[in-house]
């Protein structure tokens, strides 16, 4: 990133940073857990311990960082190198991002910026029109319907957490990730010790990932209806018969159906289940237990919005409240082909024109690559 | 508190209420010398060569002499520890916890209805940390402690999504809940009896010592090694030519590589013929599921180097640098 832009950032971190400690503090655990930071053009530090809110205050206003993290993990040395630290276990993370939802809104608010002239379209082309370069870079700007499709994924994985695997509402708290998505949190003793590949098949129960037709009565031959599940069962098997027979008065004849079609049938049935009902989380995020995950309060450099966490996730509106970075005006070159929403205002479409813009939306646009400070 | 009966202990001999109960009786390893319990020496040796042998030694608890089955395992331990051979502990080890598996499953069934569960739930969760609990027909454990073993099989009936979940807990036949805990089972005897400390052994004793030292010859006569194999596949292969016993997931990696380099399986197939629970059709079974050729027709891969370590079947030398599955062995190297 260019210096111009690293400079009008940083301030619009840093002023953030100043006036919002209200919204900064470190996580429960503080002193076992493990921090790191990035700062603009720069590497990632890690293994730093920050141990309360003064310290982790104290380093935002002297580093300005880009991005702040912190483990989920608890170790006994978080700052000594990885293999020294002395893993003693980890909260579990979810990272439900809208990119990768397949979401059939997102080509209308994506942007392929040229490699070569920055010239940017709103169209995969093979060629740019303006050099006739052939890289482009893709920028996103979620929709109203990427955050109302990523919150559907929250709410499923929220009611497999606490009707399947026994934790606790107030175990669970939801994050809107800063940019795309939503992070979820689930303190649960229980579940901290899980190691990776322990994770790995908790993630695929949440999924719904590896599911094979005996699990839900259908054998490759001799099927009776009566190991079919039923809508009154817990579990997959209770959520899959509610989907497969859709109402009461429809077993009988769904079932009639399953049993004609046979094991293959239903395989593919199950295939599609997985499509609508398992939660799409990114399984590396949740498999990972070293991983330092962005901090709480914490500003996302790829927005400049803030990982905020959501009291009420029906309402919360990222767009609005997590948009947190001043308003005085500032004058940048912006080039956004398309329009954009935050605090309730619009912004854009530019093309390639200077414009006084607030602050957080001049951020946004930088962050994005969609404009240079002047 | 729970009472443990002498029958009990005929069938958990490893428990450590069976040392108790032996010094109850006031028996000592020199009583233990003298001619009259020659008999008891002669089971003990007779149940080591029924386990080196692969075979799960019965009891017919009924009719037989509970004190001598609980002191035939004590004698065996003391044979087993004087001979020092530990391809012999081992198989053992495995199938005593066969033999013990056996009881407990049949225990957690016949006394499901009679609601007197308290013995077999007692020994799972005293030995294993897994508090097991009853609900209607089945037995249920939380979620995290059916992750914690679940994982090491490789059947995908025993992934968490094709299990009945509800509430944090994982619902299982007793059949199941005695798999789920097999491993352990067996690492614990083997714990056990290599914490016994013998000194000195009565004469009575030494002949048949001597005979465990000969029957030991038996499984360390060929060692085959191909220097082009991994490491870890050099020492799963090792552990079976001693026919000693490989984990299931140390079979894994043995079918899965070999398939991978262009064997067959009936030219895997022998290489398994020395595990101590050898079945030809099982062993046929199992290694055509893996390669695909029956099942649902997926082609198993060779486990990651990632995966091996967290199972410790990984023994890394300098040539794996830079490798992230063992098919890579002798192709890829790290770049200078």
């Amino acid at each position: 990133m260019n210096e111009k832009n690293v400079l009008l950032i940083e301030s619009a971190f840093k002023e953030y940073y100043f006036n919002r400690f209200d919204l900064i503090h470190v996580p429960q655990k503080a002193t076992q857990r493990e921090f790191g930071y990035q700062k603009f053009n720069s590497g990632m530090t890690r293994h730093l311990v920050v141990k309360n809110d003064k310290e982790l205050h104290l380093m935002l206003m002297k580093e300005v960082p880009s991005d702040v993290y912190c483990s989920n993990a608890y170790y006994t040395f978080p700052n000594l190198p990885m293999a020294e630290k002395d893993w003693k276990g980890a909260d579990l993370i979810f990272d439900i991002d809208a990119k990768d939802l397949a979401l059939p809104c997102r080509k209308d608010h994506t942007i392929f910026k040229c490699g070569s002239c920055n010239n940017s379209v709103t169209e995969l082309q093979s060629q740019c029109p303006k050099c006739g370069s052939g890289k482009f870079e893709t920028a996103s700007i979620s929709c109203k319907n990427c955050i109302t499709e990523s919150k559907k994924e929250v709410t499923k994985l929220v009611d497999i957490l606490t009707t399947d695997l026994n934790v606790k509402k107030e175990q669970i708290e939801t994050y809107f990730s800063g940019n795309e998505g939503f992070h979820v949190r689930v303190t649960n003793a229980d579940y901290e010790p899980l190691v990776s590949q322990e994770r790995a098949d908790l993630v695929d129960y949440i999924m719904f990932n590896g599911a094979i037709p005996e699990s839900f009565g259908i054998k490759r031959q001799d099927n009776s209806k009566s190991l079919l599940p039923t809508f009154e069962e817990k579990g997959w098997r209770g959520r899959v018969a509610r989907k497969l027979f859709s109402s009461k008065s429809k077993v009988p004849k769904v079932t009639r159906e399953i049993i004609a079609g046979g094991y293959s049938a239903f395989q593919v049935q199950l295939e599609e289940i997985k499509k609508t009902m398992g939660v799409r989380v990114d399984p590396k995020v949740t498999m990972d237990i070293h991983r330092i995950f962005r901090l709480e309060g914490s500003i996302n450099s790829k927005s400049g919005l803030v990982k905020l966490q959501c009291a009420d996730l029906d309402s919360f509106d990222p767009f609005l409240e997590a948009c947190l970075l001043g308003n005085d005006e500032v004058q940048i070159m912006a080039d956004c082909p398309l329009q954009i929403r935050l605090q309730n205002k619009k912004f854009g479409p530019y093309k390639n024109e200077i414009v006084s813009l607030p602050k957080y939306a001049a951020v946004y646009m930088l962050c994005k690559g969609l404009g240079n400070a002047i | 508190m729970l009472k443990i009966g002498v029958k009990d202990l005929a069938k958990y001999p490893f428990l450590t209420e069976a040392g108790e109960y032996l010094k109850n009786t006031g028996l000592n390893l020199e009583q233990l010398g003298h001619p009259d319990w020659q008999p008891i020496v002669e089971k003990a040796y007779g149940r080591i060569v029924v386990a080196s042998s692969g075979q799960i030694y019965g009891s017919d608890l009924e009719t037989l002499d509970n004190d001598s089955e609980l002191l035939s395992f004590i004698v065996a331990i003391i044979l087993l520890k004087s001979a020092g051979i530990a391809t012999l502990i081992r198989r053992f080890s495995l199938a005593e916890s066969r033999r013990a598996e056996r009881y407990l499953q049949q225990d957690l069934w016949v006394s499901r209805d009679k609601k007197n569960l308290e013995l077999p739930l007692k020994i799972i969760r005293d030995l294993f940390a897994v508090n097991v609990s009853i609900d209607n027909e089945d037995f249920v454990i939380k979620v995290p402690d059916y992750l914690r073993r679940a994982i090491h099989f490789h059947e995908k009936e025993w992934k968490l999504v094709n299990r009945r979940v509800t509430n944090g807990l994982v619902y299982l036949s007793a059949h199941e809940t005695v798999r789920l805990i097999r491993a352990e089972l067996g690492e614990y005897i083997n714990g056990r009896i290599q914490s016994v400390n013998v000194d000195s052994i009565p004469p009575s004793f030494r002949q048949r010592v001597e005979d465990l030292v000969s029957l030991a010859k038996k499984f360390s006569d060929t060692t085959y090694v191909s220097s082009e194999y991994p490491p870890c596949v050099k020492h799963g292969i090792e552990v079976l030519e001693k026919g000693e016993n490989l984990p299931h997931s140390g079979r894994f990696l043995l079918a899965t590589y070999l398939l991978s380099k262009g064997q067959t399986v009936d030219q895997i197939a022998p290489l398994f013929k020395n595990a101590p629970d050898y079945n030809e059709r099982t062993t046929k079974y199992q290694l055509d599921h893996i390669s695909g050729s029956s099942g649902g027709g997926t082609k198993y891969q060779c486990p990651s180097c990632d995966k091996l370590r967290s199972e410790s079947l990984c023994f890394a030398i300098p040539d794996c640098d830079g490798i992230i599955n063992p098919v890579q062995f002798g192709k890829k190297r790290k770049s200078p």
